[in-house]
Parts: C-alpha cells; structure tokens; sequence
C-alpha cells in the first residue's frame, strides 16, 4: 500500500473508532443530567444512586472520547497537509470554533461536576452537568458543519491565484443545508445510541433480580426505552429529508446507496439484492415498488437517476475518471445501518411493552437481546458514518477536490504506516481496558444508601482521584 | 496592527496559556514517583490537578484549531513535517488522559502502580518534546519552495532543539514541584518543596543557555530583555518558594514561562516557520495565512468567547482553591489492595 491507501485506512480506523464514544457521550450525557434533575426535584435517593451509577459509565466513555479526539484534529495535517492547505480557510473555522466553545465548556464544566459534589451549590452543580451535555452537542454541530460543507461546499470562492477555496460567507457554511439535516439526524442517533446503552445494561439487572434491584432499575428502563423510542422515530424522518436533499446534493451517493445502475421511473428500493453488484447480473431481488422514489424525491413516481448516466454527466462536467464510490460498501452500509437502528427500536418497543403490563420479570429472550442492546446502534453509526463517507468517494471536497490530491506530499508510506500501526495496536488495547472496566461498573449494583444525606455529600471512591 | 498580527499574537497566547497550565500538571506527572511514597500521597499529588487538567489542555486544541482557521499553510507544514515527533506526542497525550481518568476507577494497588507509570512517563514526553518542537520553529526548519518540509524525523534532533526539549522538561518539573509546595500540606509539600532548589538551578543553567543560544536566531533588544526579564522571573521564583511563600513562588515559574515563550515567539516573527534552506520559502504571517475574512470572522468569535472562557476556567481554580492533605482523600478511596 503507498501513503494515499495507508493514509485512508488511518483515517477510517482512528475516526469509526473516536465515533464509538462521542455518541454515548452525547447521549448519555443529557440522560444523566436529567436523572440529576430528578434527584434534585425529588430528592429521592434512587435518582442519586442512578445518577452516579450512569454517570461513572459515562466518565469511562468520555475519557476514551476525548484522548481519541486529540488524534482527530492534528491528522489533518499529519496526514492531509495538501487538503488542510486547499480548504483551510474555511474548515479550520469550525475546528477552532469547536474547541473555544465546546471543548472548553465540556472539559471545564465536566472537572467542575465530577469533583464538585460537596463543593459547588447544588444547583451549580446540576448546571455543571447540563453545561456538558450542551457542548458535546455543540461541538457536534460545528463538527458536522465542517464536514458537510466537504458533501456539499457553499459560501467559498474557488481563488485561482492562490489555489485554494476561500470563505465569503461564513454564514452559509453554518446553515449548509446538508448541516442543518445532518445535525439532528446525528443527534437523534445519539440519544438512540445513550438511550440503548442505558436501556441494555438496565434490563440486565432487572434479570438479575432482587426486590431492590428491580425498583432501582425500572425508572431506567423505562428512561432507556423512551429515549430508544423517540430518537428512533426523529432519526427516521431526519433521515427521509437526509435522503432527499443527498439525492438533490450528491445524486451519485443515493444511486450507490441502492447500487441502482440504470436511471428509474418510478425506481423500486431494494430490500435486499443478491447478485454481482457491478450492476451485470441480479439473481434475486426484494423490492418494495416506487419505495426508492419516495425516498429520494417525496413523489412515489420522481424521477431517480443511476449510477452509469451520473457517470456520464459528471465526465463531461470534471473531465476523464471514475466517480464511482464502492458500490458494494455503501450499498451494504446504508441497509445495515438502517438494519441496525430498526432493530435497536424493536427491542426498546418490547421492553417497554414488558415494563408497562407490570411484568416483573422480562422474558429471558428480551434480556439476552439486552445484552447486545447498547452494540446494535453503535454498529449503526458505524456503518452510517462509513456510508455517508465511503459515498462521496472519489472527492474529498465534493466537485473540488480528490481524496487522492489531498494528501500530504512529504509524508512518506513508512511513516503513515508506523502511525497506523501505532494507533490500531494502541486503540486494541485501550478497548479491551475500557471494556472491561465498562461491564465491572455496569454489572456492580449501586450500594444502598445509609445514613441522611448530608453524610453523603461525597460520592463513592471511584468517582474521584 | 493587521489582522494576521494578531492572529499570531493570540496563537502566541494560545501556546504560552496551554505551556503555563498544563506546564504545571506535566510537571505533577513527572513528580509522582519522588513527591509520593505513599499510595494516599500519591492520591493527594494527583488531586491537586484532577479537576483542572483536562481544561488545560483544551488549550492545546484550541491552539491547534486557531492555527488551522488562521494559518492553515503554517498547520499543514508543521504537522506534517514534524509527523513522527508528533505522533509520539499524541500517544503520550493518549495514554496519560486515561491514565488520570482510570487509575482511581478500581481499588487495586497493581492497577494504580501502571497507571502511574504512564502518567509519569505521559507528562515528561511531551514536556521534552514541546520544547523540541518550539525550538526547531524558531530555529527553522529545511522548507522547500512551496513550503513543503524536506527533512526527517533526525533533522528535529539538532542540539539546539533538544537544549529546547530539556529546558522545557525541568522548567515544568520546576513549575509543577511550586504548584504542588502551594496546593498542599504534609508530605507531599515537604518533599516537592525539597526539589525546588535542585530543579530550580538546572532550570537556570538550563534555560539560560537556550535563551541566550536564542538570541543567535534573531535576537534583539526585545528578546534580551525578554530573556533578562525570564531570568529574574525564574530566580524571584525560587527565591520566593524558598521563604515559604508559595504563590508567590509560583507566579514567578508561570511568568517565567511566559517570558521565555514571548522570546521565542517575538524571534519567532515575522515568520511562523523559517526555512532553512533559503529564507525566501520561509512561512510567514503573511503568506501562512486566512483570508481577511475568515481571519475578521475568528476575531470576533475569539473577542466574544474568550472571556468567557477566562472567566469560568478561573472560576474552576476558584473553586478548587486551597491547600489539599490526607485528610481530604475519602477512606474508602484509601483502601487499596495491595497486589
């Protein structure tokens, strides 16, 4: 592999790997701030309890989302000098502006809430944990801003003299259509995300058992559930405007999402199609008619054009070359991103159906399914994230510039392969500790309390230095 | 003042905040091992930055970010070029974060020795190594004509920058040994007290040479006296930690930092990264920079933003003020299991 392909692969690994825990972190925040909320409405002990238990789950992930994040600003230029160069005027915007209003107000806010529990006034204190919830979904937005004017770039000028895309409207670049629809699609799989993780590691304790176990846990089950439940359908009509406006901004995308070859009208959307996906032979096709129709236009009868006709216009249009992305991967990525979503709301819908019939104990079924609960919508974002990205191959900057042309020049392939070497082997380990003090906090039942609550200003040991 | 002025005037801010703030938590890492024998002590060392130095190095991504929104030629050259030195700067940036974060997450004494380790050996890596990378900018670096770095990984080991790399080292074991003499009480304190005037003296010597080695690259009467004012900064500082006045003591080692990174940013400019093959192809304010634009857009962001930002991250140390001992390390956080 030369610099170019090793490059790729860095970027793919390090970024799918940082994108495991930024959604439970933004998720899983907010549900942590609101069981605070409900400790300090109520004052019922129960909350508290739920609220350090969910909240030193959420330290461990957030810890592992921040050190991996550090990696994602400085490989643009590490690795993608010639890009950074090309679109700096305008993507490094976003970047610094992420960093002075969310990156400061989470790890501030975030130092404040942890050791503050004794120290702050109590509603400071709450204040300090909805603070952090806010900037993680503010670097969010400022995030996929950046990255969307890469899928669709508005508000620059193309500068011949020095080469590169400068900013003239930066307002443009913040309500970028495709951010605007790309925000609270990735929000609400967020929440889906934070909602599942609660969800799974609840209903487990629920199996486990016990009359005290029970009653602590049904208030995150249902939480879990609920929050499952509503990001599900948000996600679902966030992704329907997604598709459309993907169709009007990155035609190609949509047509290799459904590996659709030839323009249709109306065009079917493929459940599921076996055959050579180089568009030559369908042995056997699931279709739902007009189905990719509505998807991409809003009319069952619209008009969807295929992947060999783009090829042609955007030939005449950026000269000699293949604008292909991979076919196979982002026709399978989008089917099992949308697999894995539905799935994850499924489980949530019984769940919830078990915890409102009374039933004390759920099915095993339910709570074995439990356990892979919080995986199914990472793997979502995962493949979410793969498509939106695989999608928009060749270019890096949509209709401007090349993946292949952004890379640094002087950096050689031994050294982008010593870096991914370093990184792959260091995130491998890293994960496995993560996870193991994941599943040793997740299965501990938090201890009953004794004593008035003025004895326990201070949290557990193992939420401190 | 032109906007790319002061553009590289608020990196120039940026990095000295990000050097004076998380100069004192590299400085803790690094004295674990010789301030804290015991594992309470060592609970206690580790206290005094918990709550503070992840905002601290907020700083350093937010200098990274402003130099890509400002600067973006500038990012691309320096990140690239400096790739593998940067990579090893990132790991230990990686391994220390968890390090702080986990090592109090199970009550086991093999557990806690690891992760010592590593935040030990994750604060000194990258207090040596952005010493190295501050001297090879203003010493310059091998550019070509589109500004590309033509060196290697070796070209970053000259003997000014590790001068460099070795003076920022003991500088932040001084500064953090200060901080530690002001935030506690018993042993702890005796012992980083202890260290103040063997670190304080190589520091002196250390820095010294490199300030005055400095003034080679483009020294003027500026930098002398920046350099001069740095000096009597360090030696008011250990004077003051000496006496027992510990706050005192520690504004000197922060207004040191300041001042030796005001000399190297003022040699620094014009330019943001020199070349050393022909200073023609050097990187400068100028042809480094944003458009007018964008740069007007940053300002006003950073005008509006940053002091907020002050004002809270103040309020965090306002806080946390006060001097931690034994005693303020919950019992149960106390038992851990001898492996």
């Amino acid at each position: 592999m030369d610099a170019i392909d090793l490059a790729r692969w860095q970027f793919g690994i390090t970024t799918v790997y940082h994108f495991l825990f930024v959604p439970i972190t933004i998720g899983l925040s907010a549900l942590v701030a609101g069981l605070h909320t409900a400790w300090y409405r109520t004052g019922k002990m129960k909350y508290r309890q739920l609220t350090q238990f969910w909240g030193k789950l959420f330290l461990i992930n957030f810890a592992m989302g921040v050190v991996t994040g550090i990696v994602q600003e400085f490989q643009f230029g590490m690795n993608w000098s010639a890009y950074s160069k090309f679109v700096g005027d305008i993507f490094g915007a976003p970047l610094a502006i992420e960093g002075l209003l969310a990156f400061f107000l989470e790890s501030t806010f975030l130092g404040l809430w942890i050791f503050g529990w004794d120290r702050l006034p109590k509603k400071l204190h709450l204040a300090s944990i909805w603070l952090v919830a806010i900037g993680t979904q503010l670097s969010a937005y400022f995030i996929l801003a950046a990255n969307s004017w890469m899928q669709w770039p508005v508000g620059y000028t193309y500068n011949k003299a020095s080469g590169r895309a400068e900013l003239h409207d930066f307002g443009a670049v913040l309500t970028n259509k495709v951010a605007l629809v790309t925000f609270p699609h990735t929000i609400a799989a967020c929440f889906l995300t934070g909602g599942a993780f609660m969800l799974g590691i609840a209903l487990w304790h629920l199996l486990r058992g016990g009359k005290e176990r029970t009653e602590l846990f049904r208030p995150a089950v249902k939480l879990g559930a609920i929050t499952v439940l509503v990001a599900a359908v948000a996600v679902l009509v966030t992704g329907d405007i997604q598709g459309k406006i993907m169709t009007e901004t990155q035609p190609m995308k949509m047509a290799a999402a459904e590996a659709l070859y030839d323009t249709a009208q109306p065009a079917g959307f493929s459940l599921l199609t076996i055959g050579s996906l180089d568009g030559q032979r369908e042995v056997w096709s699931l279709t739902v008619p007009h189905g990719l129709s509505f998807l991409a236009t809003g009319t069952w009868n619209g008009k969807v054009q295929g992947i060999n006709d783009l090829q042609q216009a955007y030939e005449q249009r950026f000269g000699p070359g293949s604008y292909k992305p991979n076919i196979p991967v982002t026709y399978w990525t989008f089917r099992l991103m949308i697999l894995f979503g539905a799935l994850s709301a499924l489980i949530a819908l019984i769940a919830l159906w078990y915890i409102r019939a009374g039933s004390r104990s759920p099915s095993k079924w339910l709570v074995r399914s439990a356990i892979a609960l919080p995986l199914l919508p990472l793997a979502a974002n995962s493949f979410g994230w793969i498509f939106t990205e695989m999608g928009r191959q060749p270019w890096i900057v949509f209709g401007l510039m090349q993946t292949r042309d952004g890379v640094s020049p002087t950096v050689g392939a031994g050294s982008v392969l010593t870096s991914m070497i370093t990184f792959t082997v260091l995130y491998g380990v890293l994960a496995v500790i993560e996870v193991a003090l994941l599943l040793r906090f997740a299965k501990a039942v938090p201890a009953a309390p004794a004593g008035p609550e003025s004895e326990l200003a201070e949290p557990d040991a193992a939420f401190l230095y | 003042m032109h906007l790319t002025d002061i553009w590289f005037l608020l990196i120039a801010v940026l990095w000295t905040g990000y050097l004076v703030l998380e100069g004192f938590d590299f400085g803790v890492g690094m004295l674990l091992p010789a301030v804290a024998k015991e594992p309470v002590d060592r609970q206690v060392t580790l206290r005094t930055i918990g709550p503070v130095w992840d905002g601290n190095e907020v700083w350093l991504l937010v200098a990274g970010g402003a130099t890509f929104a400002a600067f973006p030629f500038w990012y691309a050259t320096l990140f690239s070029g400096f790739y593998l030195a940067l990579l090893v700067i990132l790991v230990a940036l990686i391994v220390r974060g968890l390090a702080l974060e986990y090592r109090n997450k199970l009550p086991d004494g093999a557990w806690h020795r690891r992760w010592d380790l590593a935040i030990t050996i994750g604060s000194a890596v990258p207090a040596l190594l952005w010493g190295v990378a501050l001297a090879n900018i203003v010493r310059g670096v091998p550019l070509d004509a589109q500004h590309n770095f033509t060196g290697n990984f070796f070209t970053l080991l000259n003997p000014y920058a590790l001068l460099g790399g070795l003076t920022t080292l003991v500088l932040f074991a001084l500064h953090g040994a200060i901080f530690l003499a002001l935030k506690t009480h018993g042993p702890v304190r005796d012992r980083a007290r202890a260290l103040v005037l063997p670190l304080g003296g190589a520091t002196a010597l250390l820095a010294a040479a490199f300030l005055i080695w400095t003034q080679s690259y483009d020294g003027s009467w500026i930098t002398w006296t920046l350099a001069v004012l740095a000096a009597v900064c360090l030696l008011g500082g250990i004077i003051a930690s000496r006496a027992g006045r510990d706050g005192l003591g520690f504004l000197g080692t922060a207004a040191t930092i300041v001042l030796a990174a005001a000399t190297l940013f003022v040699t620094l400019y014009p330019n943001v990264l020199p070349s050393t093959t022909d200073p023609a192809f050097s990187l400068t304010t100028t042809n480094a920079a944003s458009t007018h634009y964008t740069l007007t857009i940053m300002t006003w962001v950073a005008a509006v933003f940053t002091p907020i930002v002050l004002l809270y991250q103040s309020y965090t140390y306002w806080v946390f003020r006060g001097r931690l001992t034994r005693d303020d390390i919950p019992q149960a956080a106390r038992q851990a299991r001898a492996a």
